[in-house]
């Protein structure tokens, strides 16, 4: 698979990041070569094998539903770049 | 032309678990914002999700109640996007092994007419949390309670040909949902919402048209007036000669519209793949086998039963099996009073009128069994007439826990007469203040007694028996 600048800036508008021209161009490059990488898969028979849906052999990891406390507000805040004394505050999303 | 509506709904239900679907944080509805939240639930790096047993019981439960195929090896899969009511930018769902599939639901709509709707599927996901918005400025506030509160969504087939089914059918999944005990399905506050998904096409014709979605709708109300805007105006928009657009629509509630959100919001790329912080879920024979023995009966037998056990009419039945809070009222009352055709009385006339007329909701009331027991005894052994009752039980439906039925009788003196000379005195005291009326009698108008009955009850301040007071005033006009 090809990546192309268009799939660059498309993966990028959909994260919300801005890239310079430079930026996609390596970003390009970078994902090209882990994607080529990932291509040497192909040269394998894999139409009788199940997908994988967990890299471990285990299921029903599960904890009981016991309220324990929740963290203080201003913990949870306090790496956002912008935030009240309540929230975080964001670029509006509405019009 | 005519044409015919084909809807299909996206029902997101909130799990009435204690826990969020992946922390130990609590599911309490509102809370200062943002106190309700940890490391998992506000998407902090290097915080591993753990599953609740809880969610996947209830909604496995859920999943059998609507007749599904409950998928025995099911997961999650991670869901991505980038918005601030998520702070992952990921929601952690189910796309290709949901844990429920080919379900199936009987509806009866409010017209009678009974109508199988099939269930697609059923996943479990985490719910989001809430914006607000700066009423100025460039601001938006996130308010991440809300955020990882377990939900299941139901996907129908578009088997929707009406709003009227649309509504019986939301009704079904709330009734079903509140005898399972797995959530309270409150659509005011958000613990039930509905996508629709509609598109219209000639009456008769097999293929479907384009399709809108309208999301997040949040009121039986509101999703009667989306219907009946939203097929209107993709009529009127192929009758014109132009295309209906596939495409996300948002409805405003006050504008009563719906209306085309911009193409970025609308671009959905959602980029799945296997979650891999949860490992997969496995439900066993026994565990199917347990909850299928431990269904409650729900409304349908409940139907039957009311017909069979107390000789309650159909429609009646279904209103009051229709929701777990009045069923258990009914049930409870007339468990004691062994009186059920004089409790539907009281539940299908005062009961109903509060509903309708005072925004009461079933789930509020708080009348004590004992206390409408007591009621129907006083009102069966006829010491209080209806109208009386009507005022007596409004006072006890909405009094506190200490209200006395005996009492309120007593000190308001409301208890009916039977004494005939009272009647009898009553009576020749009407005809006295009324000359001309008893001329009229003489002169063979006889439709004066009904006045005549009516002022009599007056004077006795309504508490008179009704009976009594027909038979007496009938022996005093015929002496006369």
């Amino acid at each position: 698979m090809q990546i192309t600048k268009e799939i660059v800036q498309y993966v990028a508008e959909l994260s919300r990041i801005k890239l310079s021209e430079q930026d996609a161009e390596n970003m390009q490059n970078d994902l090209g070569a882990i994607v080529n990488y990932m291509e040497i898969l192909n040269q394998l028979e894999t139409d009788s094998v199940e997908p994988l849906s967990h890299i471990f052999n285990i299921t029903n990891v599960m904890r009981e539903d016991e309220v324990k406390e929740s963290y203080d507000r201003a913990e949870i805040l306090k790496n956002a770049p912008e935030r009240t004394d309540e929230t975080v505050v964001v670029p509006k999303t509405v019009e | 032309m005519e044409w015919e509506l084909v809807m299909g709904l996206e029902v997101h239900v909130e799990l009435a678990t204690k826990t969020k679907i992946f922390c130990s944080c609590t599911t309490e509805f509102g809370g200062a914002p943002n106190t309700h939240c940890c490391p998992v639930c506000t998407g902090m790096p290097g915080t591993l999700p753990v599953l609740n047993k809880k969610v996947l019981e209830y909604a496995v439960k859920a999943g059998l109640a609507l007749n599904c195929d409950i998928t025995r090896y099911n997961k999650f899969d991670r869901k991505n996007y980038f918005y601030p009511d998520l702070p992952k930018a990921y929601q952690i769902s189910q796309l290709y092994l949901p844990f429920a599939q080919n379900g199936a639901v009987e509806i009866t709509t409010r017209s009678g007419k009974t109508k199988t709707i099939r269930i697609h599927e059923i996943h479990m996901e985490e719910d989001a949390g809430k914006l607000i918005h700066s009423a100025y400025g460039d601001a938006t506030f996130p308010d991440y309670n809300r955020c990882g509160v377990p939900l299941i969504e139901i996907v129908s087939e578009p088997d929707f040909r009406s709003a009227e089914e649309v509504v019986a059918y939301l009704a079904k999944l709330k009734s079903t949902f509140e005898y399972l005990g797995i959530s309270d399905c409150k659509m005011q506050e958000g613990s039930m919402r509905a996508d629709v998904n509609l598109s219209v096409r000639p009456k008769g014709s097999d293929e479907f048209g384009t399709r809108t979605e309208m999301k997040n709708i949040n009121s039986f109300k509101a999703i009667e007036r989306v219907i009946a805007y939203e097929s209107a105006r993709q009529i009127e928009a192929i009758e014109k000669g132009e295309k209906v657009v596939q495409e996300t629509r948002r409805w405003d509630d006050n504008k009563g519209k719906t209306f085309a959100m911009r193409s970025k919001e609308n671009a959905q790329d959602y980029r799945y793949f296997p979650e891999p912080d949860i490992p997969p879920i496995s439900i066993s024979d026994e565990t199917i086998k347990d909850y299928t023995d431990s269904m409650p009966e729900f409304s349908e037998a409940k139907v039957i039963r009311y017909g069979e056990q107390f000789g309650i009419a159909k429609a009646d039945a279904e209103i009051i099996a229709g929701s777990k809070y009045l069923a258990k009222l009914f049930e409870e009352t007339v468990a004691i009073c062994n009186n059920p055709k004089e409790v539907r009385y009281w539940i299908m006339t005062q009961i109903m009128y509060f509903m309708n007329e005072r925004g009461v909701l079933p789930e509020n009331i708080k009348l004590d069994p004992k206390k409408f027991a007591q009621f129907i005894e006083i009102v069966a052994a006829d010491r209080i007439n209806k109208q009386t009752g009507k005022q007596v039980f409004e006072e006890m439906f909405f009094a506190d826990a200490d209200f006395d039925v005996e009492k309120y009788i007593k000190d308001n003196g409301l208890e009916q007469v039977d004494d005939s000379d009272a009647i009898r005195e009553a009576v020749a005291a009407v005809f006295a203040a009324n000359p001309a009326t008893v001329e009229q009698y003489k002169n063979g108008q006889t439709k004066v007694v009904g006045f005549f009955v009516g002022q009599v009850m007056k004077q006795m301040s309504g508490k008179a028996k009704p009976d009594t007071v027909n038979k007496i005033v009938g022996e005093e006009l015929a002496k006369i």
